[in-house]
């Protein structure tokens, strides 16, 4: 059986691929989503772990919250952006620019 | 090496190459598929983890909800690929040796045997389901959560539909209220002419 560092350690790696994907997607909104969800994932697998391996069942009990969260975010993230590309024809990072940020 | 760790080697490589997929992929559909990808194998590795309705809860929800919404709003959306693609590996420099460093110290951190992590015991093997274990816990330790989740999910429904509802222009529908507000001085008009004669 592997072992508890197993498994944080591939989580680290996970969030960090997520990082990874958050500095590289910087102009496109939708693979920027997609890479929060990898690290929520990392998140996520760190606590299935120590639950796990410490035996309680509140790490699960996390999980399950996280899993709901995550998927409202989704749902509103994903709605924003369709409002945004029927109204500006685009999803473009650099043309949302209308507070001039 | 005994069958789980191996399998634990094999789901991880998958999970870890098909996350960088997603990252680097040129087409958003291709990421999306990546990410279906890394989530069926983090819910192998949970399984190993014998957390299996967060294995199932994880492939239902997931991938049958969330990835399916990314897929049709990647589908709906009309996407500039080359504009997006400029400039993609200039920000490498500087995302890469964080993400690095971040590895680094984790594996330092994690790997070190002063923190005691390697003394751990495994664990004992959990008599009965796991889906009763988590159930018990949630509906009586986390019930208070459990209502507010019930409730974050509520919001995001509304929030999701009234962002997205919209008057179309060729609608044709009437309006019963401003229909019964009408006042006789908005449509008859009373024309002072002089009477014509022959």
């Amino acid at each position: 059986m592997p072992s508890l560092n197993h498994f944080l350690i591939l989580g680290a790696v996970l969030f960090s691929i997520g990082v990874v994907g958050v500095f590289l997607n910087r102009k496109n909104l939708i693979v920027l989503l997609m890479a929060i969800e990898l690290m929520l994932l990392a998140v996520n697998m760190n606590f299935v772990a120590f639950a796990h391996f410490l035996g309680d069942m509140g790490g699960q009990v996390f999980v399950f919250f996280i899993l709901t969260v995550a998927a409202a975010e989704a749902a509103i993230g994903l709605a924003i952006l369709v409002v945004l590309f029927r109204n500006l024809r685009t999803i473009h990072v650099d043309d949302l620019d209308s507070l001039q940020g | 090496m005994d069958f789980k760790t191996a399998l634990f080697y094999i789901l991880s490589t998958i999970l870890v190459v098909a996350a960088l997929r997603v990252v680097t992929s040129r087409n958003p559909v291709h990421a999306v598929l990546f990410l279906v990808l890394a989530f069926f194998n983090a819910s192998g590795l949970w399984l190993l983890l014998q957390a299996e309705f967060l294995a199932i809860a994880l492939i239902v929800v997931y991938v049958g909800a969330v990835m399916v919404l990314f897929l049709f709003v990647v589908m709906m959306l009309d996407i500039n690929l080359e504009r997006l693609r400029q400039g993609f590996w200039g920000n490498l420099w500087l995302g890469g040796p964080i993400a690095v460093l971040m590895v680094v110290e984790m594996v330092a951190v994690l790997s070190a045997r002063s923190f005691g992590l390697e003394a751990m015991p495994a664990p004992a093997a959990t008599a009965g389901s796991n889906t009763r274990a988590l159930g018990a816990a949630i509906y009586t330790e986390y019930f208070y959560p459990f209502e507010l989740a019930s409730v974050i999910l509520l919001v995001a429904l509304i929030a999701a539909v009234a962002l997205n509802l919209r008057q179309r222009r060729d609608n044709k529908q009437l309006h019963p209220s401003e229909q019964i507000a009408v006042r006789r001085q908005d449509r008859v008009r009373i024309v002072a002419m002089p009477s014509e004669k022959e």
